[in-house]
């Protein structure tokens, strides 16, 4: 048995990691969710501003990493529609702009239909230069951005009146996958001009532990990977439900609005398996040990 | 024939009479559309804006769409604009639509985002196969992917720098007309200050030139001096100084006589282990006695941060995974309805197929 588990060959571990995820995902799999202060910290920030205010939401994504920021794109998305903020979307990935389009279609168009692009919300789109686009739009914005993603004039874009610049936004919220992202937000917005730029964010795991130094002075609050998503829905969901009526006929919470959620069952489910994996690697490496010294 | 082919051979097979079976059942892997009819008007809008406090009164243009109130209460334009859009949607939508009325044409089956299901699907499989060994169809999704992206990249860098920040500012009325209408005239004249640019970005590309490749260090060397500025000043900012100003904090929290003893455990822990990673990285004293026990504190702190990293990784990459599986259970093989976006119900869909 010992040799059999020392010589396994790792497309098992492969085929275990599978269905760890996958039989979680068919069976439906769910589990209660509790905020922490950090997703309290970022929901506070988002909550406390007066309706209509200006709120900046960089998307620095792509599809690749649209499983793990999505959700929270999507939630970031709908309370600011909920709290009647104005919207101002951009990005500095290239396919930033179609997780924008995604969001607007998933959650603005069907469930705010009321609010107008323009005046409500608007998606200034790309533009390439990593943190030279940072530094260039906290001091002019329509140095860089002289027409919306849709080449539509700037200037007549009415909620863009009396915007000049990224200081002109009462909070950033940044969703990032990497370079350019939160950090470069940290390092040439919010510690740039403290107080005047409040940054908010989410980020992969990847990059999580890294975000932690800046808080809470130069970034107020960060959703860690999905996990941090999960808790900051439930917290939107909590005070601002959304409900559609299932193929059963009962009142449910909207499905898009819990995606995160639904994904911790398998982040679970494949955790413990890790810790398994883990403690089971460990004793084969000291029984080997034990033995080598025996011998 | 190999027992490791052989398997795989009834594997696949097994596996693709599945498939034809269901997708010819009508239970898997199709996408329908609607198509939308879009017109928009222009209308004259005074702006909302203000400049120092008074209304500056001044008319901008925008588009609207036709039937929206803005159209009706404000002054349209002669211009306007119609095109259709293909709008995806559930399929539950299709077969509602269809049972309602068996005629309509509303919604139907779209052949294009049918075609964009199926590639995906089989490219992320083709992808997941490299986890059993390499093989030529990872290679190809690969290799589809790279491609993709640099092209992606090139076509988005033109459309969203040259032409808008490049050319737009150096010969705005012909790009206008050409490229961008909407392109803000800055008091009509051309800001010849980005000839520079222009010039940086020709001399880069002379390295493909076969002689005179040295030209092309100049843009570089220019690039790399802005960049090391830029991120020297914003890493001493936010990175060294903004950072000893974090652990400038209170060792015990307190607030009119009342000590909050996690808040102060917190404190404490942030200092101390910030001090004992500097000591461990402080290389002129031998590691010995108490300076060597608080450099193996910081080790331990270190290994703690290490490890809180890995964990957010395979979070991560957990997270990729059961986004993509997500994808082929619903999107593609309809075994899962989370957002119940299809009539026929995952019991009965497999119900079917078995019978």
């Amino acid at each position: 048995m010992f040799e059999f588990f020392k010589t396994l060959d790792r497309r098992w571990i492969f085929l275990l990691m599978l269905l760890s995820v996958a039989v979680p995902i068919l069976l439906q799999t769910t589990f209660p969710e509790k905020a922490s202060a950090m997703a309290q910290a970022v929901f506070d920030e988002i909550d406390k501003l007066p309706e209509g205010s200006k709120i900046l939401l960089p998307f620095d994504f792509d599809p690749a990493s649209e499983g793990e920021l999505g959700p929270m794109a999507t939630a970031f998305t709908y309370h600011c529609a909920m709290k009647k903020h104005k919207m101002y979307f951009m990005a500095l990935w290239p396919v930033g702009p179609q997780m924008i389009d995604e969001a607007i279609n998933k959650v603005i168009r069907p469930d705010f239909p009321e609010l107008r692009y323009g005046v409500d919300y608007v998606n200034l789109g790309f533009k390439p230069g990593n943190e030279g686009v940072i530094r260039v739009v906290v001091t002019d914005l329509k140095e860089l951005y002289t027409t919306d993603d849709a080449g539509t004039n700037i200037n007549n874009i009415p909620m863009m009146q009396g915007v000049d610049s990224v200081r002109d936004c009462d909070l950033v919220i940044n969703v990032s996958a990497g370079y350019p992202g939160n950090k470069e937000w940290v390092q040439y917005a919010s510690t740039a001009y403290p107080g005047e730029i409040i940054l908010v964010g989410g980020c992969t795991g990847v990059q999580a532990p890294q975000m932690y130094p800046y808080i809470p002075n130069q970034m107020k609050g960060i959703l860690g990977a999905i996990k941090g998503a999960a808790e900051y829905e439930k917290l939107v969901m909590d005070h601002y439900p959304r409900h559609i009526t299932n193929a059963e006929g009962d009142q449910a919470l909207d499905p898009k609005y819990t995606e995160a959620l639904r994904r911790m069952g398998p982040q679970l489910i494949a955790h413990l398996l890790m810790i398994v994996l883990i403690i089971g690697g460990n004793i084969i490496f000291f029984v080997e040990r034990h033995r080598g010294m025996q011998a | 024939m190999k027992t490791e082919t052989l398997i795989w051979t009834v594997v696949l097979v097994l596996a693709g009479a599945w498939l034809i079976l269901r997708t010819s059942q009508g239970n898997m892997g199709l996408a329908y559309e609607r198509l939308v009819e879009k017109q928009f008007v222009r209308v004259d809008d005074i702006a909302e804006t203000y400049t120092d406090g008074e209304p500056t009164g001044r008319m901008i243009e925008r588009w609207v769409p036709a039937d929206s109130p803005e159209a009706s209460e404000r002054l349209p334009g002669t211009d306007t604009i119609e095109w259709t859009e293909s709008e995806r949607v559930a399929p539950r939508m299709f077969h509602e639509a269809e049972a309602t009325d068996p005629q309509q044409a509303d919604i139907r089956f779209s052949f294009r985002h049918t075609l964009g299901l199926w590639v995906a699907a089989i490219f992320t499989l083709a992808i997941f196969s490299f986890l059993y060994k390499d093989n030529p169809l990872y290679r190809l999704a690969e290799a589809v992917v790279v491609g993709v992206s640099a092209a992606y990249w090139m076509v988005v860098g033109f459309w969203t720098t040259i032409v808008p920040n490049l050319f737009g500012k150096l010969f705005p009325p012909p790009i206008k007309d050409w490229a961008m209408p909407d392109l803000p005239l800055e008091q009509g004249y051309a800001r010849w200050l980005y000839l520079v640019p222009l010039i940086l970005g020709i001399m880069l590309l002379w390295r493909l030139a076969p002689k005179g490749a040295w030209i092309a260090r100049w843009p570089l060397a220019y690039i790399i001096g802005t960049t090391a500025g830029l991120r020297l000043f914003s890493h001493m900012q936010a990175d060294f100084v903004a950072q000893i100003n974090n652990v400038i904090i209170p060792l015990v929290e307190r607030e009119g006589g009342v000590i909050f003893f996690w808040e102060s455990l917190a404190n404490i822990t942030i200092i101390l282990g910030v001090l004992a990673c500097l000591v461990y990285f402080f290389f002129s004293i031998e590691h010995k006695g108490v300076f060597g026990k608080t450099a193996r504190v910081g080790i331990w702190v270190l290994m703690i941060t290490f490890g809180a990293s890995f964990g957010y990784t395979v979070m991560g990459r957990i997270a990729l995974l059961a986004i993509r599986l997500e994808f082929l259970f619903d999107d593609w093989l309809w075994l899962i309805d989370p957002a119940g976006r299809r009539l026929v119900g995952v019991a009965t869909s497999l119900i079917m197929t078995i019978t």
